[in-house]
């Protein structure tokens, strides 16, 4: 029955040798096959959910998938061999899989580039919403833009040397009980949700009467980011080979020296990945810049006092407005949040190029 | 200034382990010494208390007394880290160091240990390269980086930035191993010139090698399975080789275990 539905597909005749089974050799698929499979399992699957009346696309989605699975299982193992089937069930697997996990992604990418690109431009990208109310369409991003931009960069400037420096003694020192409770703490601060660490600065500014600000939002930023630079930095200091660290030592050179000098030079590449990766998480950070940074529509350049806005918290602040002039500002908004997000990628990949040990002749 | 060792009761251990006990020799100076013996009977873990190395594995402990020319290694207040400036180290394996040039793999012993002007570190790196038989081979590109050289090269590289630091002994773990039969023969004809400004203990697994290259041969072996390891017997090396007092050492020289 499987042949039936494939014989109009297969355009070349299988290469058949006249072996007889029970030779090393078998027949063969087309390498375009799994292509045919497809596009029959494709069709089969539009078919039956239009004829049930079926309207979702993520239903015919995986009812084409789950055809394609049986009929590419089923006309290996009759035309190859089991073992050839279960080989291209697999493969299948993988691939359907990837295309699950890529489709929602790449629509996102999409919507986000097509509807946020309308707004996006220099003026957008140079101006505040000073004076502009919710319904106009004009008005910009770039107060955000500076808050995030400094709350960010204030939060890297305290988590990155404290998580580097937690990371070595970790790896290169810690032996004993004081090791286990700062990697026991680690670990806990790792889980900790945002509006948490928002509300432990917020109890501590309100203790110590202090004023909203952008620093404020930086603290809360650097306490979910401390735990993400120690671990990536601990597994790059794993990574050094130990040899190294002896062939250091055996030089008389002491150890603090060679952790300097050696151990951090080698893995700085992948350190440095690990901090743009922990500053791109908490750039979309909402929670905590709604309760400590309240938020402003002026452009505030100063972190430590006053009011600031921030990119995640305009985007937020957009879309409680309801207009259609503020939906198009909030993708834009999240354009941009993307985009810089996907700079410090490139970036972070860039460096860890630039600082791998060279294998060069 | 070549030192002489005098080794009195070391006995090294991991953790509660017991891996050598109460060994005592005599190293010359400016001689080379082989240390061979089985697999697993502490030859490297000896060779490590030298430069105490030993105490940087977790657990590492060392009871007895090392003499370097009369002064203890591990007398109170002596800093492990003097000590592995006199007493130099070249490991099995060759690890030059990946972020650094060749120029700045030999200097990195000197100058991480002090300030040295250029023109000082261009002559030491010089003289210690050709001292490691590796200057004609790399003279041209010393800022390449120093993992881009083959096997044999990276180890005589390792060798150059033993000996820039001008240590009074250089110790040896198997430093042929991973080399070919070609890269092996230059690193032992290297041996047999560095014994004119250095003491050289080299531990060796290759018996033939430890008769080429050594003036006296120090024969390891466990007492039982389990046991820590001992030192059997220590001579020159054509007795060891030809007549040894030790039934246990004349059934290793010739095959009959190990």
């Amino acid at each position: 029955m499987s042949h039936a539905t494939t014989t109009g597909v297969q355009e070349r005749p299988t290469p058949a040798p006249p072996a007889p089974k029970s030779g090393l050799s078998t027949r063969s698929l087309p390498r375009l096959a799994p292509l045919g499979f497809a596009v029959v399992a494709i069709v089969l699957g539009v078919g039956l959910s239009l004829a049930a009346g079926w309207q979702s696309r993520v239903q015919w989605g995986l009812i084409s998938a789950l055809f394609f699975l049986a009929i590419s299982y089923v006309t290996t193992s009759v035309v190859e061999n089991r073992r050839q089937a279960r080989d291209r069930l697999a493969t299948s697997l993988v691939w359907v899989c990837f295309l699950l996990a890529v489709v929602p992604l790449a629509s996102l990418l999409w919507t986000t580039i097509s509807r946020g690109s309308e707004r996006l431009d220099g003026y957008f990208l140079t101006h505040s919403m000073a004076g502009v109310l919710g319904p106009e369409a004009s008005g910009g991003v770039y107060h955000a833009l500076i808050g995030t931009l400094e709350q960010v960069g204030i939060a890297t400037l305290i988590s990155a040397p404290l998580g580097l420096l937690t990371a070595v003694y970790l790896v290169e020192y810690g032996k004993g009980a004081l090791a286990k409770a700062v990697t026991f703490f680690v670990d806990v601060m790792t889980g900790i949700p945002s509006i948490v660490a928002g509300l432990f600065i917020l109890s501590i500014m309100l203790i110590a009467g202090l004023e909203p600000s952008g620093l404020m939002g930086a603290l809360a930023l650097s306490i979910l980011m401390i735990p993400v630079v120690v671990r990536s930095t601990e597994e790059m200091l794993k990574l050094v080979p130990n040899e190294l660290r002896e062939a250091s030592l055996a030089l008389g050179i002491p150890k603090w020296r060679t952790i300097l000098k050696v151990v951090l030079p080698t893995a700085i590449g992948g350190i440095a990945t690990g901090v743009m990766l922990a500053i791109a998480r908490i750039a979309g950070e909402t929670a905590p810049i709604i309760l400590l940074v309240f938020g402003s529509q002026l452009i505030n350049t100063n972190p430590f006092e006053g009011a600031q806005s921030s990119l995640p918290f305009y985007i937020y602040e957009q879309y409680k407005i309801g207009e259609a002039a503020s939906y198009d500002r909030a993708w834009a908004a999240a354009l941009v949040l993307i985009a810089f997000v996907m700079i410090l990628n490139l970036v972070a990949r860039g460096i860890a190029r630039w600082k791998a040990p060279k294998t060069g002749r | 200034m070549a030192k002489r060792i005098d080794v009195s009761g070391l006995s090294a251990y991991y953790g509660s382990h017991k891996a050598i006990d109460d060994i005592s020799m005599t190293v010359e100076p400016r001689s080379v010494t082989a240390f061979i013996g089985p697999s697993g009977c502490g030859k490297s873990t000896f060779l490590r208390t030298l430069n105490r190395m030993h105490e940087v594995t977790p657990g590492g402990r060392v009871e007895g007394k090392v003499l370097l020319d009369d002064e203890n290694l591990y007398g109170a207040g002596v800093d492990p880290v003097t000590v592995r400036r006199t007493v130099g180290m070249v490991f099995q394996r060759p690890n030059p160091f990946p972020t650094m040039s060749i120029f700045d793999n030999v200097a990195a012993g000197l100058r991480l240990n002090g300030s040295y002007r250029k023109s000082a570190l261009n002559d030491i790196v010089e003289k210690s390269l050709r001292g490691a038989n590796l200057w004609n081979e790399v003279k041209d590109r010393l800022n390449k980086p120093g993992s881009g050289l083959s096997g044999g090269q990276q180890q005589r590289l390792c060798i150059a930035r033993a000996i820039a630091v001008e240590p009074d002994v250089l110790l040896m773990d198997e430093p042929c191993s991973a080399l070919d039969p070609i890269s092996t023969l230059a690193i032992e004809d290297l041996v047999g010139e560095l014994k004119e400004r250095f003491t050289i203990v080299i531990v060796t697994h290759n018996m033939q090698q430890a008769a080429r290259v050594s003036d006296r041969t120090a024969f390891f072996n466990l007492a039982a399975v389990g046991k820590p390891g001992k030192l059997i017997e220590i001579d020159e090396t054509e007795r060891i080789f030809s007549n040894p007092s030790v039934q246990a050492t004349e059934d290793y020289i010739s095959g009959r275990f190990g």
